[in-house]
């Protein structure tokens, strides 16, 4: 089988997987027998399509076993067996495995390891205890031998199995038909001769494949003549084709051009007598008549024909008995395939099971894209923009009015494909905070705490490669938040809280960064315990000021952990440093808010994309460098008014606010490097040039940076700093101008807390003096 | 200009030393008045000094950053980083594009140089190796000395120089 079915068969798993996982939590918490049934329906479908599409690729562990669990599922919907807790962890349990063993099938293992093959009995076990009762007798033997069964296709709706038990009474005593030859139905479309197609010429063609034993000519649809088209194409044929060593794609390429507007049935030889039931109905002729044909040209005997418009006439009283109204082509849906054996058949079905996912993604309007070529694209979009400044600056030069009409216009086009690219990339978060759904579920059972996850903001955006990189980072808070942060239930019911623990996920934007807050009702952090803690460890001074936030931040110090117990979901102290790392590299920030007794909030910071950003373009010196603009809050000139009187304190009065701030070029260092050309030119500059502040804002604080000059808006694509400037803070990136320059970017959170804390620090230092 | 030449000369080079000996090819640079040698293997290309964006808060060598065709490049003011005093800029100024490799990447950074010179074949049994004390640079900077008519050209290890672990030690720590 090719590489590139098995991806696709690995991707499909993986989405199939996770959304058996959250249809089986929704059920968890649900006591509406309707929803339930609903879920059950979906776990059920999935099961469903894995075990089909792992048949078609040979992967019998995965047929087996999710046979058996399909099995159970059949119980639950015939209300046999009732769902509780324990059976969905179960499905939790059997999840886990089945993906395990789509990984195992996907790598070239040939055999499950032994460990494996434990679990996997183990879990037959369980789910033959939910069987036996009802002595049913699917055992572990019994259903390696239908490995067909997967192409029983969807038995949606309750009932049906009844007929379908019915028919396969009927069926047993007729595996295939007699027929050892090909059979191919072809209904050429009204528009084939327009589109010069030649029904004769296909028919030619198909005779160098094998030998056509039987050519019977449908006209039926021929009208009279008053209405004749002798452009139109009415012609059907019927035939019977000798051909050993061929398969069905090989026919159907035959007719490659003609697929649209033609309708075609390959049946192959020895085909179940349920093909041709299908197939009769499927064709518009009369039954009887198709079945005349088929007689005639020896692709059925007439016992089989009998036999087929029999089973018919009992569908049709079934229904009637049941007193539904179902659409006849159903029959062929749950008949199709009880035990054929020929590999063609299994293609076919497949392939149709294929389609109807194709509809269902289309209507979803979505494709699946390779994550590379969206890389490549954000690249490109990365250069157009950088060359299209380039183009702007110099047509400015020219001054040529219409040259700058068509630039601006050009320009706007190319913000508007910027935008477009990077929106490709973002993806809702709410996939990922599902996920905690399990995870909470699981924990608190281990913990023996009774928690709830409440979700908000599901739909926030978010660059796809932050997604990605963020979710161990909320897992671990998220485990974090249940383990140390929720009381027991005990404890919460003395302190007068709800037994039930709440641990919220919610997403926002603001201000051109993404906030994922992990909020939990639970203890909170003891500010007491963290500094003793630290001082014990040696991280902080005894009489060391700190304030509330710097003492929260202490917990993300490696090997700091102020749990008493050490449990098997925390506690050792690792992970809290790793995940302020992780999030750092992502250019993020945590910041925890914290009451005793009442619980904590540990908020993330994200940029919203690591690839382009508007940006707010300032001159410092000689260089040009670039503040992110949606943290630029506004920008003011440094008055002297505006100073506080208060010695060289750099804080300044904003509205009645106090705004602490920095000169750039003091913390940058602009000035006192000799060899700097512009030096001489550039204290010119500052004598004419009153300073202005550019007032930025992250996660509520404000900040003033004072700069030379200002000079506006800034598309800018983030080139990173090299390996050089690892160690380097303040400055998170690059970009390259118009002029194709380099200037930096400043790294406005970093800035921002080094500003305020400085500041702070003055400011306590001289209040203890 | 300046890159011409020196094109033109490590061609000329490579189709004279087809007689098949085994010599190091070296593209000779001067710094301050001193004679440099750098094993062209590790050279990518030449291009004219200017241009160069002081990235902040950086140990003075290191000169900045330029834009090479689209990525930003690291430039080390290597007057500076031989603990000399900086050397004056003029129109043989060029920065000298080196490929150094760093945990298993390939990083490329420039280097200023006063003038670049020409390249020169130097047999292996020609190069001795550095002194240990008497130099004016340090003595991990040197791979060796090439005698060239009885002149000296101190041959530069580039790894050392460029080592990224003591470029990227910043000023604030």
């Amino acid at each position: 089988m090719s590489d590139e079915g098995l991806h696709i068969f690995a991707d499909e798993a993986e989405d199939l997987l996770a959304s058996a996982e959250q249809a089986l939590l929704r059920m968890d918490n649900l006591e509406d027998e309707v929803d339930t049934l609903e879920c059950v329906n979906e776990i059920f479908r999935t099961f469903h399509t894995i075990k089909g599409a792992a048949g078609l690729f040979g992967f019998n562990e995965i047929v087996d076993f999710t046979h058996i669990v399909e099995s159970v599922f059949v119980k639950i919907r015939e209300g046999i067996i009732t769902v509780d807790e324990n059976m969905v962890s179960l499905f939790l349990a059997n999840l886990d495995h089945l993906e395990y063993l789509v990984k195992i099938a996907l790598s070239d293992e040939d055999h499950m390891s032994v460990e494996v093959k434990k679990r996997d009995d183990y879990l037959v076990g369980k789910l033959n205890a939910y069987l036996a009762p009802t002595a049913i007798g699917v055992d572990k033997g019994a259903v390696t031998e239908p490995k067909k069964e997967e192409l029983r296709a969807e038995t949606e709706q309750e009932g049906a199995s009844k007929i379908l038990a019915r028919l396969d009474d009927r069926l047993d005593e007729s595996d295939g038909v007699v027929s050892g030859n090909w059979h191919i139905s072809l209904r050429f479309g009204p528009a084939a001769l327009r589109n010069g197609m030649d029904p004769a010429s296909f028919i030619k063609y198909l005779a160098n494949i094998g030998e056509l034993k039987s050519v019977n000519l449908i006209d039926d649809s021929i009208p009279g003549w008053a209405e004749f088209d002798p452009e139109s194409c009415y012609l059907g044929f019927e035939i019977v084709l000798v051909s050993s060593n061929t398969n069905k794609e090989e026919i159907e390429e035959v007719f490659e051009f003609v697929l649209d507007d033609c309708h075609i049935s390959i049946l192959p030889p020895h085909s179940h007598i349920n093909s041709y039931i299908q197939l009769i109905e499927d064709l518009p002729e009369d039954e009887l008549r198709i079945g005349d044909i088929l007689v005639a040209c020896g692709a059925l005997t007439e016992r089989e024909k009998d036999h087929i418009l029999n089973i018919q006439d009992d569908f049709n009283d079934g229904i009637t008995a049941g007193g539904r109204e179902w659409d006849a082509p159903l029959l062929g849906k749950i008949a199709v395939g009880e035990n054929v054996v020929e590999q063609e058949v299994v293609d076919a079905a497949i392939k149709k099971q294929k389609d109807v996912q194709q509809q269902n993604t289309s209507s979803q309007q979505t494709i699946r894209v390779n994550a590379l070529k969206l890389e490549d694209l954000v690249n490109l979009v990365g250069e157009l923009v950088i060359g299209s400044a380039n183009a702007d600056l110099n047509a400015r030069q020219l001054s040529d009015a219409n040259l700058n009409e068509a630039m601006e216009n050009l320009l706007r086009l190319v913000e508007e494909v910027r935008d477009t690219a990077l929106g490709l990339r973002m993806v809702q978060i709410g996939e990922t905070f599902n996920r905690f759904k399990r995870v909470v579920r699981e924990v608190s059972r281990d913990t023996g705490k009774d928690i709830e996850l409440r979700i908000s903001g599901a739909e926030t955006e978010l660059d796809k490669t932050l997604i990605e990189k963020i979710g161990d980072p909320i897992m671990h808070l998220v485990r974090n938040a249940i383990d140390h942060g929720i009381e027991s239930p005990a404890i919460r019911k003395e302190t007068g809280k709800a037994a039930k623990g709440v641990v919220s996920l919610s997403a926002f934007h603001e201000s051109g960064s993404v906030v994922i807050r992990i909020t939990d009702d639970g203890g909170g952090l003891s500010k007491e315990k963290i500094l003793n803690k630290a001082i014990e460890k040696g991280l902080v001074n005894e009489n060391q000021q700190l304030s509330d936030q710097e003492i929260f931040q202490l917990i993300f110090e490696a090997g700091f952990s102020t749990a008493e117990s050490v449990s098997n979901i925390s506690g050792r102290g690792v992970g809290m440093d790793v995940v302020r790392r992780n999030i750092e590299s992502l250019r993020g920030q945590v910041e925890i808010e914290s009451e005793e007794g009442k619980g904590s909030t540990i908020a993330i910071r994200l940029p919203l994309t690591l690839a382009i950003i508007d940006g707010f373009q300032v001159r410092v010196g000689d260089a040009q460098y670039i503040v992110p603009l949606d943290m630029v809050d506004e920008c003011i000139e440094l008055n002297e008014s505006l100073r506080e009187k208060d010695g060289n304190a750099n804080y300044l009065n904003l509205r009645g606010e106090i705004l602490p701030f920095v000169h750039l070029k003091d913390m940058f260092r602009v000035k006192g490097y000799e060899g700097s050309e512009r030096n001489a030119e550039m204290k010119d500059i500052e004598g004419r040039h009153r300073d202005n502040i550019v007032v930025v804002q992250f996660g509520g604080k404000k900040a003033g940076f004072v700069v030379d000059e200002l000079l506006g808006e800034h598309q800018t694509v983030i080139k990173p700093l090299g390996k050089v400037f690892r160690n380097l803070k303040g400055i998170s990136g690059t970009t390259i101008l118009g002029s194709g320059e380099v200037a930096m970017i400043i790294d406005i959170p970093e800035m921002v807390s080094r500003v305020v804390n400085s500041e702070q620090k003055t400011f306590m230092s001289s209040k203890t003096i | 200009m300046q890159q011409q030449v020196s094109q033109q000369s490590v061609t000329g080079y490579l189709t004279e030393d087809n007689s098949g000996r085994d010599r190091c090819q070296f593209l000779t640079f001067e710094l301050n008045g001193e004679a440099y040698g750098i094993d062209i293997l590790n050279i990518r290309e030449i291009i004219d000094y200017g241009n160069i964006t002081r990235v902040p808060m950086m140990p003075a060598f290191i000169a900045g950053v330029i834009n090479l065709r689209g990525s930003v490049v690291p430039v080390v003011d290597l007057a500076l980083r031989f603990s000399e005093l900086p050397s004056e800029r003029t129109k043989r100024s060029s920065i000298v594009i080196l490929e150094v490799e760093y945990e298993e990447q390939k990083l490329e950074i420039g280097i200023t140089v006063d003038v670049v010179n020409e390249v020169i074949g130097i047999l292996p049994n020609e190069i001795e190796p550095a002194p240990p004390f008497g130099t004016k640079i340090r003595t991990d900077f040197i791979d060796g000395m090439g005698k060239i008519n009885d002149q000296l050209l101190v041959l530069l290890d580039t790894r050392v120089i460029l080592s990224v672990a003591e470029l990227s030690a910043t000023e604030m720590q």
